[in-house]
């Protein structure tokens, strides 16, 4: 029975350490311990938070970056779809004045031969007419009774003539 | 493996059987050896050596209504023998009916009286032990977060928060409104670890640790009058009310306030089950592991050293289970007591519900 009466002594000594135990772990324990973890806690989850958000912002700047660069590829490409027409352009151009030209060129040199050719055909008319002329006053000059020594005449002149004729 | 277990378990139930008959032989002896060493006690026993008892002594602090105050060495009363007296003190026997163990004084009239005694015993050893243990344990790790919140904690800061969270997160905040974590949670912590380390050092069986703290009466009534006083004393003004003036029918508290009475009667009940049940699990514990060890000597008593050799087997074997277990109840002790304590306190804080 003795075992189950407290002892007032030993209650004492009891209460004595154990109140000094809890206020000091009270006072400068717990609270310490317990803020600090709590505090750690909060600037952890701040870090994640932050951490998130850079995430995000890194994020948004990525996919500005990618929409920058489809931009400048979609630019690039008109750019040169541009450049080639205006390449085919340019040619076609320059094809169609070089044609003219050319054309032109043909045109006046047809011009130029049509005109000589007339220059070349007057004198030759002309060449003829006095040929003509100076053959027939030579015919006239020489009274010839006998017709074949006529026509071998005229042969004989035609053949004097020839390279007057043929130039 | 498992009949070769059935058959060590039969056999040391037989031997139980026979040791308990031998008990009856010899119950005095047995009586105090475990009683002795489960109860509060003046010295340290720690071994004989060639009959000389080696012990470390402490103080005794006695106030005899007769002679005042007498401070001395334990030394001097634990070594007396039969009949003798120190300063008219002497200790009585595990044996005597009113005061077993217990320092008692001879007065003039040669009456055998108890004085007030505020002897540092052997709990009272314990008790500072563990508390200066507490402190060496806490206060460093509290001084690095205090000096350096936001440092990398070291392994034993690591230790430190997990226990202190163990008890915190599990125990104290399911049961706690959250705004009165802060207020009460010192006391729990302190609690907790306090039963914590006391059952535990009480397992040790060797000086400076062995003291049974937890298991002795005094000692649970204190705790369980700390919490009795954070349950009522801090309770709020809805908890009183609950208490004083209950939402029941109108002829359960007036003219005779019985659901009141009941309800007052309930606030001491439920520190009262915390006092006993830390109390009782843990004597039971150490008084089940002396009891094995005590069945050794009285097998080898009753039947010779050779019995009492194969019984120590049997017994060592059970008391390395038993420690292990005890070991477990220590936690689970601490547990539910700091559990209870903290749903108990968290009943007291609640605020009515807003409908």
């Amino acid at each position: 029975m003795e075992l189950f009466l407290p002892e007032s002594g030993l209650m004492f000594w009891m209460l004595i350490g154990f109140l000094i135990v809890l206020l000091i772990l009270a006072k400068v324990g717990w609270p310490m311990i317990m803020g600090a973890v709590d505090k750690r806690n909060q600037h952890i989850s701040d870090s994640l938070q932050e951490a998130q958000e850079a995430h995000d912002a890194l994020a948004g700047i990525e996919a500005a970056k990618e929409k920058a660069l489809a931009e400048s590829h979609a630019e690039q490409i008109r750019i040169m779809n541009e450049s080639q027409e205006l390449k085919k352009q340019l040619i076609e151009e320059a094809r169609n004045e070089a044609r003219a030209e050319a054309e032109k060129i043909v045109a006046d040199a047809r011009l130029k031969i049509q005109k000589e050719q007339t220059e070349a055909m007057n004198q030759i008319k002309a060449e003829v007419i006095t040929l003509s002329v100076d053959i027939a006053e030579k015919l006239l000059q020489r009274e010839l009774s006998d017709k074949d020594q006529q026509s071998r005449y005229v042969e004989e002149l035609l053949n004097e003539n020839k390279p007057r004729i043929e130039a | 493996m498992r009949t070769a277990l059935r058959h060590i378990i039969l056999l040391f139930m037989l031997m139980l059987s026979v040791g308990l008959k031998a008990e009856e032989k010899e119950s005095l002896d047995v009586k105090s050896f475990i009683f002795g060493h489960t109860s509060d006690g003046y010295c340290f026993h720690i071994t004989e050596i060639k009959g000389e008892p080696v012990c470390v002594w402490l103080p005794v602090i006695v106030h005899s209504k007769e002679t005042g105050w007498h401070v001395f060495s334990s030394k001097h009363v634990c070594e007396l023998k039969e009949g003798e007296t120190y300063q008219s003190f002497y200790i009585a026997p595990m044996t005597d009916p009113k005061y077993p163990g217990k320092l008692v004084e001879v007065n003039a009239q040669g009456e055998i009286k108890r004085p007030f005694d505020l002897s540092f015993t052997r709990n009272a050893f314990g008790i500072f032990l563990v508390c200066g243990f507490m402190l060496a344990f806490f206060l460093p790790a509290a001084k690095k977060y205090k000096k350096d919140p936001m440092g990398t904690p070291t392994k034993y800061q690591g230790l430190v928060e997990w226990l202190t969270y163990m008890v915190l997160d599990g125990i104290i905040c399911p049961s706690i409104p959250k705004s009165k974590v802060p207020k009460f949670a010192p006391y729990l912590l302190t609690v907790f670890f306090f039963i914590f380390f006391c059952n535990l050092f009480g397992l040790i069986p060797f000086f400076p640790f062995g003291a049974n703290v937890t298991g002795n009466l005094s000692i649970t009534l204190v705790l369980a009058l700390c919490t009795y006083v954070a349950v009522n004393i801090f309770g709020n003004r809805h908890y009183w009310k609950d208490i004083l003036w209950p939402d029941v029918p109108m002829f359960l508290k007036f003219p005779i306030p019985l659901m009141p009475i009941i309800e007052l009667i309930s606030t001491l009940t439920k520190p009262f089950a915390l006092m006993i049940r830390l109390f009782a699990n843990i004597l039971a514990g150490h008084i089940i592991i002396m009891v094995l060890m005590a069945l050794i000597f009285i097998i080898g008593g009753m039947y010779g050293a050779g019995l009492g050799a194969a019984t120590s087997v049997i017994s060592i074997f059970m008391m390395v289970f038993m420690t292990a277990l005890e070991c477990l109840v220590a936690y689970i002790q601490a547990y539910v007591f700091t559990m209870l304590s903290s749903i108990f306190i968290g009943m007291a804080q609640e605020e009515p519900k807003e409908e």
